[in-house]
């Protein structure tokens, strides 16, 4: 129940691709790491959430302050490979109507 | 609607490590009693928020102290019950506060926390709040009657 965090550079923006639960436990260190990236120069966050087994409201949580963050930079933060059950978890929440996700 | 028929209750450290390994519990017992996959993942979330909550209480308190999670397994229906440490925190004014975002809400209106209750509230099928000296939240789903278990399908189960 560890959540394993991969950051890689792309021509588009920084790709981080996140694997595991996401959780209480868990959503402190995605917090620190993506954080670190939005105060660096990352203009644009792609967050791959292929491996994302598990997903409430503390992750939800992360991908809102990290959104606000970008925002107030003037940057971008793209959630990209969402499966049906996360997607769902976002329009549930009408997350998915204020931020930018992809498929 | 009949009485409970097994009844398992877990004592874990108020502490966020727990919250996964309860959900791999409720996992097993649901996965039993013949929940669907969607069903299954559903309850989890609405126990982990539920035990979040109770954690983050504890933490906030600054003092340990355990959170106790009841499975009331019966017929047509599985409860959960979680009960903090026993020092009260307001759900149901919380509750108030709370709410899915909207497609008006401006990026300064978005609240960081908060969608725990909202989530148990819409996965959960019944939910009740016990406030006493702490809080015990009590949630219930019933099986749909899809599934099978043993040799006939349980269809036309009265929900509520």
């Amino acid at each position: 129940m560890n959540i394993t965090i991969d950051k890689k550079q792309s021509d588009q923006g920084v790709v981080v691709k996140v694997a595991g639960e996401i959780d209480a436990f868990t959503a402190p260190q995605l917090r620190e790491e993506l954080a670190a990236l939005a105060d660096g120069n990352s203009k644009t966050i792609i967050v791959d959430l292929k491996d994302v087994t598990y997903l409430d409201s503390t992750g939800l949580g992360v991908f809102v302050g990290l959104f606000k963050q970008m925002k107030n930079n003037g940057g971008e933060l793209r959630l990209t490979n969402l499966s049906d059950r996360l997607k769902r978890l976002f329009e549930i929440t009408g997350l998915s109507h204020v931020m930018q996700m992809k498929g | 609607m009949g009485d409970v028929m097994d009844y398992i209750e877990m004592k874990i450290p108020a502490k966020p490590e727990y919250v996964g390994v309860m959900r791999l519990t409720l996992s097993g017992i649901a996965s039993r009693m013949g929940f669907t996959y969607e069903e299954i993942e559903d309850m989890k979330i609405a126990l982990s928020e539920a035990i979040t909550n109770a954690v983050q209480h504890a933490y906030a308190m600054d003092e340990g102290g355990e959170v106790i999670v009841g499975f009331g397994i019966y017929e047509d229906k599985l409860e959960m019950a979680v009960a903090d440490s026993g020092k009260s925190f307001n759900f149901m004014q919380k509750k108030q506060e709370l709410g899915p975002y909207t497609e008006c809400s401006t990026v300064e209106q978005l609240s960081e926390g908060g969608l725990g209750l909202y989530l148990i509230e819409t996965l959960m099928d019944e939910v009740r709040v016990l406030n006493h000296s702490g809080v015990t939240v009590f949630m219930a789903k019933y099986l749909s009657g899809e599934r099978e278990i043993h040799d006939t399908t349980i269809s036309n189960q009265e929900k509520k």
